[in-house]
């Protein structure tokens, strides 16, 4: 009996350690921002001039909205516009801001089976992908991404749902795990141009569509409504928010460089 | 020798398993004093009379007693059972002793020790339970019946197959607590221990009581053809 | 794969800091959930293996087909309570490592009670006749089953541990995957697998391989004198 008093006082224990810092909020945030490394770059400047922590949930847009809807999260930084207007408009946020953007690419294997590469017509190279039937990998997990494809797909005219499980390929997973499996099958994939390049995984991958303003990805940032849910530290997540829509946070947001180029672009509203 | 032990009886007591009748209608009494000696063949059930004397089995029909009245889980505390093969825990060997003294409520360290020294264990003492030979089990596990102070004693066969010394032992201290007034009941198929012990017996074969009288008229004068074929050495099943 | 073994020696070699939090992390929380699903899972399964009441068997069917539960599952049944929107939301325990603590033991209890059920109730067959002989209560006889059977049970344990300490699905989900408060071994392999670095993720795969190795080679060693002189 001893030992068990002994283990139910070390869970004890553990339990008590595992509890919330003072002064920290959480990011409920998609997987594309956290993955290129921009949260490692913006963090620290923050947290190093006003001592509030954030913790960076990151996964799919999808699901970063609903966990936000459930109240789990302080700040939604999300790309889906429609979604996040909808998410605002129930009142699960406060204001959506625009805070930066990136773009698009459309990567593919150097053999160029739809023979889509250099091409900046998005709808042109996805209305060629269907038609050659050759394989292409979709997040297909209601993320951000995965709305701007069917975005995408609905304005090139072509429906690939007929065509899931044949040439279009829904792995139902993130960025980087659908860029590697769609890597794996030769597979032409989506994916934010964030993501790709500080992706490690390319093997014989190029990008092989870009420059299309239809490939424009915006990013925006909303506070939690703290009025539909109390726990909400509106104090620090909206001094984020202001952090990172000022001069000094778009600065570094464009700042963040990999491999000499820049990831996001800044375009909070003066 | 007392006279004043306790007296386990059975009143047609019939067991049935599994569609077979196993004993069938036993009416008997263990009184007096000496050690009760249970015979016959095997399959004469001789185990499980001694399983429902204990309360580890309910009997089909019929009642056991003890001192008259209908067996209760409380009087289980005034009995022991020595099983033919020993169930010794994995721990040392005063552990199993003091583990049958605790459910109990007893810490008695002496006593424990009284115990182990009167089958010859008490060196052993600190040593696993389960690394100990045969014989030697067999010893811890009559010591462990005998720390619980139990005015009833069941031993099922307890010296098959053991070494001389260990069944010397064991054949020591059943006659010394016999003569201490507790009530022994031993099952044996070991006819010269039976002579060695018994102050009366009874025979059973196919599950029936066939013969209960003193052991010195069993053994000289059997009364049936079972029992004399038994004793003999002749008996068919 | 010599890449990784190589990876996997630079970040031990080098006392990597963010490797040893999550390490710690990792430790931490299934060793907790170990202990914890321990002192319920062997309770129970204890139980069931010496009582007989209706609708025993039953249990010990939904009991067995518990233990296949998918973390995923367990994460978001965790995930629904401790919510804000959730019944447990006020207790704010959602996104720390206590969450990802309740996952895995939610996850590992029906392991560890099904197996030591099995375990108990093998020993309990030896023993069951000298209990009743020695008028044992069920609470004293579930007592010295545990104590008996403690040489299995802590292969037991050492089942309960191994799922936790693999599983990604359940701490990914109620733990968030937050660097330097959530980030465990798992959820740090994923996320690497994620980014494409396979050779780190890989690399990280070791190190959890070689820390299971560590902790049941430990157990191992504490088991072994002991069990020279129970001779289990």
């Amino acid at each position: 009996m001893k030992l068990i008093k002994k283990l139910a006082i070390a869970s004890t224990i553990a339990m008590t350690a595992g509890g919330a810092f003072a002064e920290s909020i959480i990011v409920q945030s998609t997987t594309s921002t956290a993955n290129s490394g921009l949260y490692d770059y913006l963090l620290p400047i923050f947290e190093g001039e006003t001592g509030i922590e954030v913790n960076v949930v990151a996964v799919g847009t999808g699901q970063a909205i609903g966990n936000a809807a459930n109240c789990d999260g302080d700040v939604l930084l999300v790309h889906a516009k429609s979604a996040e207007e909808k998410f605002v408009a129930e009142g699960g946020g406060v204001m959506r801001t625009d805070l930066m953007y990136n773009d698009f690419v459309i990567v593919g294997p150097t053999e160029d089976p739809a023979g889509v590469n250099g091409t900046d017509d998005v709808q042109g190279a996805m209305a060629k992908i269907a038609e050659t039937g050759a394989p292409f990998a979709s997040r297909g997990d209601d993320s951000g991404t995965h709305k701007a494809e069917l975005a995408l797909w609905n304005s090139a005219g072509v429906d690939p749902k007929s065509a899931s499980g044949d040439w279009y390929r829904e792995t139902g997973s993130g960025m980087g795990a659908t860029l590697n499996t769609g890597i794996g099958m030769g597979a032409y994939v989506l994916t934010d141009r964030a993501t790709w390049i500080s992706f490690e995984n390319k093997q014989d991958y190029d990008i092989a569509v870009e420059g299309d303003t239809d490939l424009f990805n915006q990013y925006g940032v909303i506070l939690v409504n703290p009025e539909k849910c109390p726990s909400v530290k509106a104090e620090e997540g909206q001094a984020f928010i202001d952090w990172l829509l000022s001069d000094e946070g778009q600065d570094a947001i464009a700042g963040y460089r990999i491999n000499d180029q820049q990831l996001f672009f800044p375009n909070a509203p003066e | 020798m007392t006279e004043t032990g306790a007296i386990v009886g059975a009143e047609n007591l019939s067991l049935d398993i599994g569609g077979v009748r196993r004993l069938d209608d036993v009416s008997l009494r263990f009184e007096g004093g000496g050690v009760s000696v249970v015979m016959g063949p095997n399959g004469a059930g001789k185990t499980l009379l001694l399983r429902c004397l204990h309360g580890l089995q309910a009997p089909t029909s019929g009642r056991v007693t003890l001192d008259g009245a209908t067996l209760t889980d409380r009087d289980r505390l005034r009995q022991a059972m020595v099983f033919q093969a020993p169930v010794l825990l994995r721990r040392s060997v005063a552990a199993n002793v003091d583990f049958a003294l605790k459910a109990r409520g007893i810490h008695d360290a002496d006593w424990r020790n009284a115990c182990l020294a009167r089958v010859g264990l008490l060196e052993r003492a600190g040593d696993s339970a389960r690394r100990l030979s045969g014989g030697q089990q067999q010893r811890l596990a009559l010591a462990r019946a005998l720390a619980t102070r139990p005015q009833v004693l069941f031993l099922d066969e307890p010296t098959a197959s053991l070494d001389p010394a260990s069944a010397l032992t064991i054949e020591t201290a059943i006659t010394e607590i016999a003569g201490e007034g507790v009530r022994v009941i031993l099952v044996t198929h070991d006819v010269a221990q039976a002579r060695r012990l018994a102050s009366d017996v009874a025979f059973f074969a196919r599950g029936r009581l066939v013969e209960r009288c003193d052991a010195t008229r069993f053994f000289d004068a059997p009364h049936s053809g079972e029992a004399a074929a038994y004793l003999a050495g002749r008996y068919v099943l | 794969m010599a890449e990784a073994i190589a990876l996997a020696l630079g970040l031990v070699a080098r006392g990597d800091a963010d490797l040893f939090e999550i390490v710690l992390l990792s430790l931490r929380v299934s060793l907790t959930a170990t202990a914890v699903a321990c002192v319920l899972g062997l309770t129970l399964g204890a139980f069931l293996a010496v009582a007989r009441f209706p609708g025993r068997g039953a249990a010990l069917v939904a009991l067995n087909a518990l233990m296949g539960l998918p973390p995923v599952v367990v994460g978001l049944l965790v995930y629904l309570h401790l919510s804000r929107s959730g019944p447990l939301g006020f207790l704010g325990l959602l996104y720390t490592p206590t969450a990802m603590i309740v996952a895995q033991t939610v996850l590992i209890t029906p392991i560890v009670a099904a197996l030591s059920r099995q375990v108990i109730e093998d020993l309990h067959r030896e023993y069951a006749d000298q209990f009743r002989s020695l008028g044992l209560t069920r609470w004293q006889s579930m007592g010295a089953l545990l104590w008996d059977g403690r040489f299995s049970l802590l292969t037991v344990a050492m089942a309960g541990f191994g799922r936790a300490v693999a599983e990604v699905g359940a701490v990914m989900i109620v733990g968030g995957n937050i660097d330097h408060l959530t980030r465990v071994m798992t959820t740090a392999i994923a996320l690497e697998t994620s980014k494409g670095d396979l050779p780190l993720a890989l690399a990280l795969g070791l190190v959890l391989m070689v820390i299971a190795l560590g902790v049941n080679a430990g157990v191992q060693a504490l088991r072994l004198p002991g069990e020279r002189v129970a001779h289990a």
